[in-house]
């Protein structure tokens, strides 16, 4: 390979990466610091403003205001990622485990089942929880018949509905991680723990569980990370009231309203993702100084 | 395998097999109600087809497929290109520098919300004040799918010993050559692969596409959600599920390819 190549090889991802990502961010950063156009849009000058609207309103005599609505979306988002990757992590480590004890042409078979729901268009399958949680949707028609209740409200339009909706989009990335580490647990080990009188929630705990532990962090960041930034559930499944994060930025965006205090929530997401990627590094980098 | 087998635990198969029925059932129940007679969506009265046929006769639809078609087609040929280029320097060149930061920058966009990257590229897009909308989509796509292309052919890359490409370097070939006629077909299907996870992610984009959506370049994700917002539909469960049958298929190839027996 000649050394040149080296060079010019690496050039086109760069150049697209840095004109496509690397540069617009630290344009909304910059834009999160400006003030609000007076038609949409922003200028440029140097302000603290959408940051203050985060937490602050202006009251009726122009003094500001602790306002905790925008804290309320920040968390809400942050607790709903929480619970979303909690429930893969809990459905995972059992679907994984028994998948793996299962023959070899079973076993593929099931993987290859795992992952391609996730082929289908995010679109398709959020709307498919529209069909099946909405008024007159699958749940309600099944109730109505089998006698149970003559008619509910919409099961729409809740954390819950968002949480059924993130959970079922997000499952398979922490399934094939899990599955990964689980599948290379040695059965030896298991036997060991018995011998040594442990029964299997004890065998569970201490031994199955740590050595899935890297699959389960694994697939919780890739989880977690996009949760942060649902935009699509919140407005289908939440019904656009329950706002996250993502669809508070996307709002900001739509017809002109507040680019710069979209972008200083943009700013926050971004800063909450590295926290999170940070601590995973640094975790991490201290295994493998102990090694 | 025995009651007493201590690696057994009770209650997993029933656990995996209601898993498995959260996995399909929202699929079955709208591919179910596409051949619904019914103009209301949930009240079944009898087989038909008759959405299929107005899906197909859809002119707005069309317009969208075609859209999402070509800008999918684009995307894939253009990040497939900067990601075999990148992987071959990373995986197969000696003493390049940054190796690591340059591996981080292929892969920033997983690393980031997308909702994060649309913000950014809109931004970019009006202060530049480019107002091609195909363009605008093309290097915005491109862009996310660069690392779907990239992780397959690298992890084809990393499993081929290289002494096939050194033999051919020993009879004189050229570097070209020795790409042409060696790396490239060993390492195709994964090539093939990458391909297809770019095409399948641009088709699928809503995030991005929403956010630099103009008049004329609607995509078909953008127009479905706006399809949904008027209210469910069963022409919209025939449209979803000839994107469900497409995706299977896509989706079974490119896992064929992916798992196809290893070089030697």
């Amino acid at each position: 390979m000649r050394a040149d190549f080296r060079i010019w090889g690496l050039l086109p991802a760069w150049v697209i990466m840095g004109f496509t990502l690397i540069i617009p961010i630290g344009i909304v950063i910059a834009v999160s610091f400006a003030a609000r156009g007076a038609y949409g849009g922003f200028d440029w000058a140097l302000s603290g403003e959408p940051y203050v609207q985060i937490l602050y309103q202006v009251g009726w005599t122009d003094e500001l205001e602790f306002n905790p609505q925008y804290l309320y979306i920040i968390a809400r988002t942050l607790w709903l990622a929480a619970i979303t990757t909690l429930i893969c992590m809990a459905v995972s480590l059992p679907v994984a485990y028994y998948i793996a004890r299962q023959p070899r042409a079973v076993k593929a078979a099931l993987v290859y089942l795992v992952t391609l729901p996730f082929w289908v268009s995010m679109i398709v399958r959020v709307y498919a929880w529209l069909m099946i949680l909405g008024n007159d949707g699958v749940i309600e028609k099944a109730l109505v018949a089998t006698g149970l209740t003559s008619g509910i409200d919409s099961l729409l339009f809740n954390d819950g509905a968002m949480l059924v909706g993130m959970v079922y989009s997000y499952l398979p990335l922490m399934i094939l991680p899990v599955f990964a580490s689980v599948e290379k647990l040695d059965g030896a080990l298991i036997e060991a723990s018995h011998d040594l009188y442990a029964n299997r929630w004890v065998t569970l705990r201490r031994v199955i569980l740590p050595l899935a532990w890297p699959g389960l962090m694994a697939g919780a960041i890739l989880v977690f990370v996009p949760c942060l930034g649902a935009v699509l559930e919140p407005i289908l499944l939440g019904g656009g009231k329950q706002l996250l994060m993502g669809n508070l930025i996307q709002t900001q965006f739509g017809g002109g309203r507040n680019w710069p205090f979209g972008a200083a929530i943009a700013v926050v997401l971004m800063g909450l993702v590295m926290i999170v990627l940070m601590a995973r590094a640094l975790r991490d980098g201290g295994r493998h100084d102990a090694a | 395998m025995t009651r007493h087998d201590v690696r057994h635990y009770p209650g997993l198969g029933l656990l995996t097999a209601a898993f498995f029925a959260y996995l399909y059932l929202p699929i079955a129940v709208v591919v179910f109600f596409s051949f619904n007679e019914n103009r209301l969506v949930s009240v079944w009265t009898g087989f038909s087809l008759k959405w299929y046929d107005s899906a197909l006769s859809n002119r707005a639809l069309l317009d969208a497929v075609k859209t999402s078609l070509t800008l999918a087609v684009i995307a894939m040929v253009l990040s497939t290109t900067v990601a075999l280029m990148a992987a071959l320097v990373l995986v197969r060149a000696k003493g390049v520098k940054g190796r690591r930061i340059s591996e981080t920058v292929v892969n920033l966009p997983l690393l980031l919300p997308e909702i994060v990257s649309a913000v950014a590229v809109l931004i970019l897009f009006s202060q530049l004040g480019l107002t091609n909308g195909l363009a605008k989509l093309v290097l915005a796509h491109t862009a996310f799918c660069i690392p779907f292309a990239f992780l397959p052919i690298r992890a084809r890359l990393q499993g081929m010993a290289p002494d096939y490409e050194e033999a051919a370097q020993d009879l004189y070939a050229t570097p070209w050559v020795t790409f042409r006629r060696v790396t490239l077909p060993l390492i195709l299907p994964g090539v093939f692969a990458g391909a297809m996870l770019a095409f399948v992610m641009s088709m699928d984009d809503f995030i991005t596409s929403n956010m630099l959506a103009s008049g004329g370049n609607t995509t078909l994700p953008v127009y479905i959600f706006g399809l949904i917002k008027q209210g469910t539909t069963p022409e919209l469960n025939a449209i979803s599920t000839l994107i469900i049958v497409a995706s299977l298929i896509i989706a079974t190839t490119a896992l064929v390819l992916t798992f196809r027996r290893r070089i030697p």
